[in-house]
């Protein structure tokens, strides 16, 4: 393992050397210069003139070090790979001959003649096939023979046919081919050996994508590897299987990956959950399906569950708002059973506190309703804010839950008392609530209604910015200016934290032929409004509605008046400064009220 | 650790261990200090022990692929390339169990605890630089035999002055 200064020196020697008739030497040689090229990889030129006659050697051991020397030059630059394209037909001759040649003994493993350069000729085939049409096409007939006459008893042949897969997926063959190729993966599913039925699993996750409709056909094969010993290949089967889900699958492969979300190890269980929830909503048949599949994971595996997936679930039960009754009413039932999950109990707090008048008058059409009073109902909310297995965050939700149950239960009382009680818990975060909440019992008395009312239906926000956006449905846009080929567009947000604020964003497009720079938007506000412009997107809008120009202005107005706007434009277009003012009158109600 | 990988090469360590855990021969194709060779060794000897029999042969450990496999008391423990076929490295191991049953004449765990000297001459002459340098057991055995050979004319002069009685 010599360093870079010796291979430096040695170089000159090694390059000597690989054209030595001895083959010991030769093959030796061989290996080094591929040593020399690793730690010092501008040597790479000088065993170019070498390489010339490598593969016309008699000798496996010179012939398999010359393909690992080729291959590493190959690897390491394009150009050597372009170079050294042209030796596909003399590999493919080579493979051949090792195929159809007869018995040979020193050679031999298991009847097959020196797998091992046999893989290694597959593999420098595979980089010289690699997204070249020609040479794909040149080694198309030898991959199909050998994946057709490679025998599959011992392991040594499917050593190669797994190389051959691996050389198949990576060129560009044809169709034909590649379907073989997962074919014998699929047959690796069925064989008895662990390991084979491993490799078949990794390479069907590399391939899944690419060749979707070939893998679909070894799904009922790749599910029957969830119940395999082995960690490894559980959870390759795993991922393949949730890789496979599709609409026309969903509730058998659904029954399949539930029930191994019930036996699998602890370790699967968090990524099993989160690949049903996901496939859930995707692919769920019916809201009915959609709410009992995640009720079972939340019953088996609700303590595996990831955090972020109970404000997932709220938003996704919200959303379901003709399976309120039924939610809330199996949450109900699953809290009596069993109230160590946090994140079930989490998802349950919520959904009593949110529907619980749903739940006491009983009217569940999906299943037989169930009995249930208001303090029943208030005693398991309060049993989870003194029980030891409650972490703070649960004792949250289920705090929050009792505070809304007041607009929408009788027993105000009761629930006033609670919340004093938690104005001196402990939990600093509990304690805040309850003095809060309180607070909305005395002096803002007459908010708890509107504060505490349902929740409307909620659009999934792509990511948590800053500010929390959300979008409210049903504030249109408007155009707020169009004149002489500029157009601007206003869309609205409200900002969460404060209802009084309307975040507008203006979107500027040109549809003449000549772009429009410096371009500068400035706003203007009557008296009792207060006005906040952010850095718009760039100060070019370009030509031909090729893109826009964005900017955020934040309006406050605590009055509620109707919104009213004046603007000024500034830019340069065809070499000439222009400015516009213009008022913006039409507003949509929405945006201010 | 990926970092300390610097050189890629199919086979980047061979490690062979009992089932106690005592590390009987260790080769490395890549360069790491002794430290990170004991702290490999010691975590990666724990972790295939723990392993149970009805496991694959094949495991991802830290950024490694691993291929090991028991023969007798002795286990044989590859690390290859992410990229590598890991049937194939069940041969290369495989090959290298005949070689030295072939050389020891049935080989045992003694017969390497005690002539580990050997045991490295021989995974030399099929392995070089991580690769796989001959392809023929036969041609793997007569360079050990020659080496064998030069040994002895080495040794031979010694005990033909001990004959003479200059010792």
């Amino acid at each position: 393992m010599g360093s870079s200064e010796m291979c430096r020196d040695l170089a000159g020697e090694v390059e000597k050397l690989l054209k030595t008739s001895n083959s010991y030497l030769r093959k030796k040689a061989a290996l080094c210069a591929v040593h020399v090229i690793r730690k010092v990889p501008e040597l790479m030129e000088m065993f170019l003139p070498a390489t010339k006659n490598l593969l016309s050697e008699k000798n496996h051991g010179v012939l398999h070090t010359s393909v690992v020397l080729l291959t590493e030059m190959c690897e390491r630059s394009p150009d050597m790979l372009a170079h050294f394209r042209k030796l596909v037909p003399q590999l493919v001759r080579i493979l051949k001959n090792l195929i159809m040649s007869g018995y040979s003994p020193e050679h031999d493993v298991s009847g097959i003649s020196d797998p091992f350069l046999q893989v290694r000729i597959l593999r420098l085939l595979r980089i010289l096939g690699k997204n070249d049409d020609d040479s794909s096409e040149a080694m198309n007939d030898i991959l199909a023979q050998v994946a057709t006459n490679t025998e599959t008893s011992k392991n040594v042949g499917n050593a190669i046919l797994y190389e051959t897969v691996l050389t198949i997926m990576d060129i560009k063959s044809e169709s034909g081919l590649r379907v073989l190729a997962i074919n014998i993966l699929g047959r690796f599913l069925l064989n008895n050996d662990k390991n084979i039925r491993y490799v078949a699993l990794t390479s069907l996750l590399k391939t899944v994508q690419t060749d979707h409709n070939a893998v679909q056909r070894h799904r009922s094969t790749i599910v029957d590897c969830l119940k395999d010993l082995d960690v490894s290949i559980k959870r390759r089967a795993m991922e393949l299987s949730f890789a496979l889900v599709n609409g026309n699958n969903i509730r058998g492969m659904m029954k399949e990956l539930l029930y191994f979300l019930d036996s699998c190890d602890p370790e699967f269980k968090a990524d099993c959950a989160s690949g049903v929830f996901l496939a859930a909503e995707k692919y769920a048949p019916s809201k009915r399906w959609h709410i009992d599949t995640i009720m079972r994971v939340l019953t088996t595996a609700g303590s595996y569950v990831r955090d972020d997936s109970v404000p997932n679930l709220i938003q996704l039960i919200t959303n379901s708002v003709e399976m309120h009754a039924y939610t809330v009413q199996r949450l109900y039932k699953a809290l009596l059973d069993d109230i160590s999950q946090q994140p079930l109990v989490q998802v349950a707090s919520w959904c009593i506190g949110e529907y619980g008048d749903l739940l006491v008058s009983g009217q569940c059409e999906e299943e037989e309703p169930i009995q249930v009073t208001e303090d029943e109902v208030l005693d398991v909310l309060e049993g989870l804010l003194v029980s030891n297995l409650s972490t703070p965050v649960t004792r949250g939700y289920s705090l929050t839950a009792i505070m809304k149950l007041s607009t929408r239960f009788s027993s105000v009382n009761r629930i006033k008392k609670v919340v004093s009680i938690y104005g001196s818990s402990i939990d600093v975060e509990l304690q805040q609530r309850a003095v809060e909440y309180n607070a909305l019992f005395k002096k803002y008395d007459h908010m708890r209604p509107a504060l505490l009312e349902r929740m409307p239906i909620m659009e999934k926000t792509a990511s948590n910015g800053p500010t929390e956006i959300v979008q409210t449905n049903g504030i249109p846009s408007m155009t707020a200016y169009n004149k002489n080929g500029l157009k601007i567009d206003f869309t609205f947000e409200r900002a969460n934290p404060n209802p009084n604020i309307a975040v507008i964003t203006i979107h500027a497009t040109n549809s003449t032929e000549a772009e429009m720079t410096d371009f500068v938007f400035q706003a203007a506000v009557p008296k009792t409004f207060q006005l906040q412009l952010l850095s718009p997107s760039s100060n070019v809008v370009p030509a031909l509605n090729q893109g826009t120009v964005t900017q955020v202005i934040r309006v406050l107005n605590p009055q509620k008046q109707q919104l009213r706007m004046r603007i000024k434009l500034t830019y340069t277009h065809k070499g000439s400064a222009v400015q516009d003012l213009a008022e913006v009158n039409n507003f949509p109600p929405q945006s201010w009220q | 650790m990926k970092s300390s990988f610097s050189i890629i090469c199919f086979c980047r360590f061979m490690l062979l261990f009992s089932r106690q855990g005592k590390l009987r021969l260790q080769k490395w194709y890549v360069p790491l200090s002794d430290k990170e060779r004991k702290k490999i060794s010691r975590d990666l000897v724990q972790t295939i022990l723990a392993r149970k029999p009805k496991m694959c042969s094949f495991l991802e450990w830290r950024d490694l692929k691993i291929v090991y496999k028991r023969y007798a008391s002795l286990y044989f423990c590859c690390a290859v390339e992410d990229q590598d076929n890991e049937l194939i490295t069940l041969e290369i191991i495989h090959r290298y169990v005949e070689l030295l049953d072939k050389y020891f004449g049935s080989v045992c765990e003694l017969d390497i605890i005690f002539n580990f000297e050997k045991a490295y001459f021989i995974l030399d002459e099929f392995l070089l630089g991580g690769e796989a340098q001959e392809t023929s057991k036969k041609n793997v055995l007569k360079a050990i035999e020659q080496a064998d050979l030069l040994q002895e004319e080495a040794e031979a002069p010694r005990s033909v002055l001990e004959e003479i009685g200059l010792t």
